[in-house]
């Protein structure tokens, strides 16, 4: 893997001032991800703070309902902080921590990721700024507030969309201007190498526990693995110990907001194209010059115009299958999961959920569907009250 | 010798940026007809992009209204072939690699070189993914513009001895934009790449005033400024021409005083 390629994607597209940054970077990560101390310790964490292993539970209801494939939830939203998120940021903070780093930034989205690294960070006594995209910091306060609580401090980005996307670009601005002391926590499989390679790493605890959980439970390994796809973290941690296992189908949920024939939609896989942004090459909406589309999802953790690098490569190679799933359809899911199971998924699960709800009543009934609920509702209710006519207000 | 290394021949080089279509692309071309007259020796001509992440808030808001004014490629392309029936000055192109990468990179720089410029600056490509755009632009008689950065520190050997036309040297830490004081050990950098390579270095990010530009010209081959006139354009709009072509003028002096 030279510079960090995945087939034609991936690569290190990043200001010079950058550059030893993620040389640096790589370079500890090759040395801890092998060493037994550093092992132990993020074992540690995950489990007794994090508090993995996440539980794989048997969504019979639902199961019951849809008439067709067995169904199974990875209830990552289980986790400490309510997602997936902590998985990855465990083991950058802790490799920023070996790195003698001091300070933590990130970008966020929903503010799962925020909150995260704001919590991590107060873990282990670093310095921590948050950056947020100002439309987000109006649809999710209450994350912004719990990021403050926990000692971070938040910036609002207004510059461009003032989404994930602006995010982005300002932590990368931010780590530009300040590097010796400081370790960007990038919350997904994107950006630069290493990064894609790292987060996809740290999240791949997620597969190997259903691969245990599920032989466990069923003696046999899943149909179909089903994930939402922003840029891909939570897909690509659910993926990765089945992408040698043929037989079992990769299916990742895109946002496409009002739908893939509108503009206001994030569904890259469908419509975006091959493209150079963020420090990798992958697919991205774009107009025909090149230009970032300004893309629109209800979950803020899915409003991203591009996708990770792997699973760019994932779908070039038709290992993994990606579809897209709008915002009434992940509303509805969103209803349906909480009154059929009693779980109130992430708005951004919540898009596989309704896949689900579509391919388990085509299967049979001795087939098997694993859905990653990569994080919890409860930062959503006030937004899905308001998208369904109620005005509540946290 | 390639026409921008001439642009450094027996003298000290001023080197302005503009956005290309902030605040209109009519604009635009009068102010490379201003500043070419106020004495710059080579024109950095910028290419909007939506997400500059190099650029400080002063270059990403002239890119945003630029292409909010309806700029594209290929209007740019057209603007550039009016320009060079009348200025034969060096000039570069800056942008970012999905904007050339998505017109289709040897579509994007073979019509550039037959326009007549000389060069592309990509602040997102650093040496190790320099290799698919290099080709092409080697193709074409195009100069890829390396940089190299406070943080480059060994990296610098390596960049020098592939960089063509001249070398950038990045000021600061950070993304461009008008700084008070810049702490880099600037002629270290350039030390360093001169006993690599025998190439011009131009610095830039952070330089505003006739004395930093005097100064920075003095430890290197030339003072790169763009924030500064890019603040002109947004401050003065339609109007600004006469305004950025005195600056100019004033930063030319500046680093004309200074001896070789």
């Amino acid at each position: 893997m030279e510079n960090g390629r995945f087939g034609v994607h991936g690569g290190q597209y990043i200001p010079e001032t950058l550059m030893n940054a993620v040389i640096e970077l790589e370079t500890a990560y090759n040395h801890y991800k092998n060493d037994p101390e550093f092992n132990k310790e993020l074992t540690h964490l995950l489990n007794e703070y994090a508090g993995r292993p996440s539980r794989l539970y048997y969504a019979s209801h639902m199961t019951e309902d849809l008439g067709g494939a067995r169904i199974y939830l990875k209830r990552e939203d289980l986790n400490h902080t309510g997602s997936h998120k902590i998985n990855n940021v465990i083991g950058q903070i802790l490799l920023a921590k070996r790195m003698g780093k001091t300070r933590v930034i990130a970008e966020t989205g929903a503010g799962q990721h925020g909150v995260a690294t704001a919590t991590v960070a107060a873990l282990m006594g670093m310095e921590c700024e948050i950056f947020m995209g100002k439309e987000d910091t109006e649809r999710q306060a209450l994350n912004v507030y719990r990021m403050r609580l926990l000692g971070a401090k938040v910036n609002a980005v207004t510059s461009g969309t003032a989404t994930l996307k602006d995010a982005v670009n300002a932590t990368f601005r931010e780590w530009t201007n300040r590097i010796d002391d400081t370790h960007y926590v990038l919350g997904s499989v994107m950006g630069p190498h290493p990064f894609p390679m790292i987060v996809r790493d740290f999240q791949s605890v997620i597969s190997k526990e259903i691969k245990e959980q599920i032989l466990e439970a069923e003696g046999k390994l899943p149909d179909a693995v089903l994930a939402c796809v922003g840029g891909g973290s939570n897909a690509m941690g659910a993926f990765y110990n089945f992408i040698d296992d043929k037989n079992v189908r990769l299916i990742g949920c895109e946002a496409a907001g009002r739908g893939v024939n509108t503009a206001e939609t994030a569904a890259t896989i469908a419509t975006g194209r091959l493209g150079i942004f963020h420090g990798m090459k992958s697919y991205f909406c774009q107009d025909e010059y090149g230009q970032i589309a300004p893309v629109y999802s209800i979950s803020a953790g899915l409003d991203y115009p591009g996708i990770g690098p792997e699973h760019a490569y994932l779908h070039d190679t038709g290992r993994a299958e990606y579809v897209p799933v709008t915002d009434d359809e992940a509303v509805e899911a969103f209803e349906y999961l909480s009154r059929i199971e009693g779980i109130i998924p992430a708005i951004e699960s919540a898009h596989a959920i309704s896949y689900a709800m579509k391919l388990a009543p085509q299967m049979s009934k001795d087939q098997i569907i694993v859905v990653n609920v990569s994080g919890r509702g409860d930062k959503d209710c006030a937004a899905i009250a308001r998208y369904r006519g109620e005005n509540i207000y946290e | 010798m390639s026409k921008i290394a001439e642009a450094f021949q027996n003298k000290k080089a001023f080197i302005p940026f503009i956005t290309c279509g902030d605040p209109s692309l009519e604009v635009t071309e009068q102010l490379v007809y201003a500043m070419a007259e106020a004495g710059a020796d080579l024109i950095e001509l910028g290419i909007p992009f939506s997400d500059p992440t190099a650029e400080g808030p002063v270059i990403e808001e002239a890119d945003l209204r630029s292409l909010k004014a309806g700029t594209t490629t290929d209007k740019i392309f057209d603007m550039v072939k009016r320009i060079r029936e009348k200025v034969t000055l060096p000039m570069v192109f800056m942008t970012y690699a999905n904007v050339i990468f998505s017109y289709g990179s040897e579509r994007f720089l073979s019509q550039t070189a037959a326009l007549g410029m000389d060069g592309v600056i990509l602040p997102d490509i650093p040496y190790e993914e320099k290799g698919e755009f290099q080709e092409i632009c080697r193709k074409y008689d195009l100069d890829l513009i390396s940089l190299i950065a406070p943080t480059s520190k060994d990296r610098i050997r390596m960049i020098a001895k592939e960089a063509e036309g001249f070398v950038y040297c990045v000021s600061s830490l950070g993304v461009t934009g008008v700084r008070s004081e810049i702490t880099t050990d600037i002629g270290a950098m350039v030390k360093l790449v001169k006993e690599v390579k025998d190439i011009p270095c131009a610095v830039g990010f952070g330089i505003s005033t006739p004395e930093q530009a005097a100064k920075m010209a003095s430890l290197s081959d030339g003072a790169i400024v763009g924030s500064a006139i890019v603040k002109l354009c947004a401050r003065y709009g339609e109007d600004c021409v006469p305004y950025v072509k005195e600056y100019v003028k004033s930063m030319k002096d500046a680093v004309r005083s200074v001896q070789i």
